[in-house]
């Protein structure tokens, strides 16, 4: 692996997978304990139509993502939250509009739009330093903003009825919260793609659950797990010459079995 | 008589049509401990949820320690139901005590050495400072009842309520919740919702039937007096459900 770092795309897809693995650890800590895997999910899809904004205004489709994956982490929060209409009615709709908006927008778009495929599956040999400067950009703000509301957040978590009788404003929080899932979608999204996003925020954080005796350790180990997940990913994409999103993703999934099958055979052993 | 606590006046709570509370007139006051009894869909936590301002009525009127529910947090400490909780959440008994602090803390304030030394006397007075490390998954029902009872301390509060605290634990531990919150009414005013009628008339001060069901609004369907007050042996208030029209006459039944 070492000589492999002589080439730059190879140390950028390293970073790359570090500095995504530590907004991995941290926001999907939040999504599994809160179980909001599925709101998650429909931010990262409606985000899709973001990268078909990037494509139709000419501008990196990182950029569209931001503002799109916002409007649907509001969108999603305040529609299922305060609307009477069910949490999955409104997640679908998101979902699907958002889509549709990239397919669309991309259609318009004269000529054939390149690396589309790497937005949908993720592509990390092909990040370039510049992505990487905003992927930083982004950690470092999730990282301030949860140091910040680490109390409200583990409040609103653990039990948001308490956390509304002790005069938080949990709704702010929680669309602060769900606009952070957004940002973290932004970050995977040219490591796994728009479509597998959703596995590296669950399961990296799972599989950290049942080793941790708190939040912040849960988030410590979810990033690790999730370090290591990329990391070997990437490097087993690069020996059988496989697409190294999917690859990533396989591992994870893989790791995530073994582990809970451990686990199921732990609990099942001492109920005995 | 001092400045009760928790006034509610003709109270009507409706939810998606269903009548839930129906005119219910109550006075808690100071150093009270009020068992409020009845049976499931009775209306009970939706009571508490109105107290606690998570709730508006759809009439009649409301304060708590003189002003709308929602504005007296800090005075207040609610202990919910353990069996909401998700186990499997990383969370030691501190940290979760901590969170009693909470409405004493600003926006991004984080916990200081006073809020941990309050959480730990909190887990002192139930019993369970050899827990505070805990993961809440390791804890028994009770065990993690009382937790919530001490986050609720925590924050210092004057009025305790509780919903059901007794609900998810075996026998033993009852009777140590029980005489926690002997010990407990010594210096708080306790609402507590519960229908656990067996013991709970050893305990507690005064006991409200709450039974505001669509069906059972009409004058006179409730328990009478003399038969609660034979049944628990204590002076019993009952709450009554009264036909809209009498509701005006009746204004005043509970500060008598």
């Amino acid at each position: 692996m070492p000589d492999l770092l002589h080439f730059e795309f190879m140390r950028n897809a390293l970073l790359a997978a570090i500095l995504s693995s530590v907004a991995c650890g941290i926001i999907g800590t939040y999504v599994v304990v809160r179980k909001i895997g599925f709101i998650s999910g429909g931010i990262a899809h409606t985000a899709f139509g973001g990268i078909g904004l990037g494509y139709y205004l000419g501008l990196n489709p990182l950029a569209g993502i931001i503002p799109f994956g916002l409007a649907a982490a509001i969108g999603i929060g305040l529609l299922s939250r305060k609307a009477k209409i069910s949490e999955d009615t409104a997640i679908g709709a998101f979902w699907a509009a958002g889509m549709s908006i990239g397919v669309i927008l991309i259609g318009l778009t004269p000529g054939y739009a390149p690396n589309l495929f790497s937005y949908l599956f993720g592509n990390i040999l092909t990040v370039p330093s510049s992505d990487l400067t905003l992927i930083l950009g982004l950690d470092c703000l999730i990282v301030l903003m949860v140091w910040l509301f680490d109390k409200e957040f583990l409040a609103i978590s653990f039990d948001e009825e308490y956390a509304r009788i002790s005069g938080l404003k949990t709704l702010a929080l929680d669309l602060c919260m769900l606009c952070l899932i957004a940002l973290t979608v932004v970050i995977m999204v040219r490591v796994v793609g728009i479509v597998m996003v959703i596995a590296l925020l669950t399961i990296p954080a799972a599989v950290a659950r049942s080793s941790s005796r708190s939040l912040h350790g849960m988030m410590l180990f979810g990033t690790l797990f999730s370090t290591l997940f990329s990391i070997s990913g990437l490097w087993l994409s690069w020996v059988f010459d496989l697409a190294s999103g999917a690859t990533i993703i396989l591992v994870a999934s893989l790791v995530f079995l073994f582990t809970t099958l451990l686990n199921y055979r732990g609990t099942s052993n001492s109920s005995c | 008589m001092s400045e009760p606590v928790i006034v509610c006046d003709r109270l009507c709570v409706e939810i998606g049509g269903a009548r839930i509370l129906h005119g219910l007139s109550l006075s808690v006051y100071e150093a009270d401990f009020l068992a409020v009894l009845g049976p499931n869909g009775g209306g009970k936590t939706t009571l508490l949820k109105v107290i606690l301002g998570l709730m508006k009525p759809t009439s009649g009127t409301v304060s708590v320690f003189g002003e709308a529910p929602g504005h007296a947090k800090g005075r207040i400490g609610y202990v919910p139901q353990s069996l909401v909780f998700d186990r499997s959440f990383p969370i030691s008994a501190l940290e979760l005590v901590l969170m009693g602090r909470l409405a004493r803390k600003r926006l991004m304030q984080r916990y200081g050495k006073e809020d941990r030394q309050k959480a730990l006397e909190a887990l002192e007075i139930t019993g369970l400072a050899a827990f505070a490390g805990r993961r809440i998954g390791t804890l028994s029902g009770g065990e993690l009842q009382r937790v919530l009872i001490a986050r609720a301390l925590a924050g210092e509060p004057d009025l305790l309520l509780l919903d059901e605290p007794t609900a998810s634990v075996d026998p033993d531990m009852k009777t140590t919740i029980y005489d926690l919150l002997d010990e407990l009414r010594k210096h708080h005013t306790i609402v507590l919702v519960t229908h656990d009628t067996g013991t709970i008339g050893r305990h507690v001060s005064r006991i409200a039937c709450l039974n505001c069901t669509l069906d059972m609004h009409e004058a006179g369907s409730t328990l009478d007096r003399a038969s609660l007050e034979q049944l628990y042996g204590h002076p019993v208030d009952v709450v009554r459900h009264r036909d809209p029209a009498g509701m005006a006459t009746s204004k005043h039944y509970d500060h008598a």
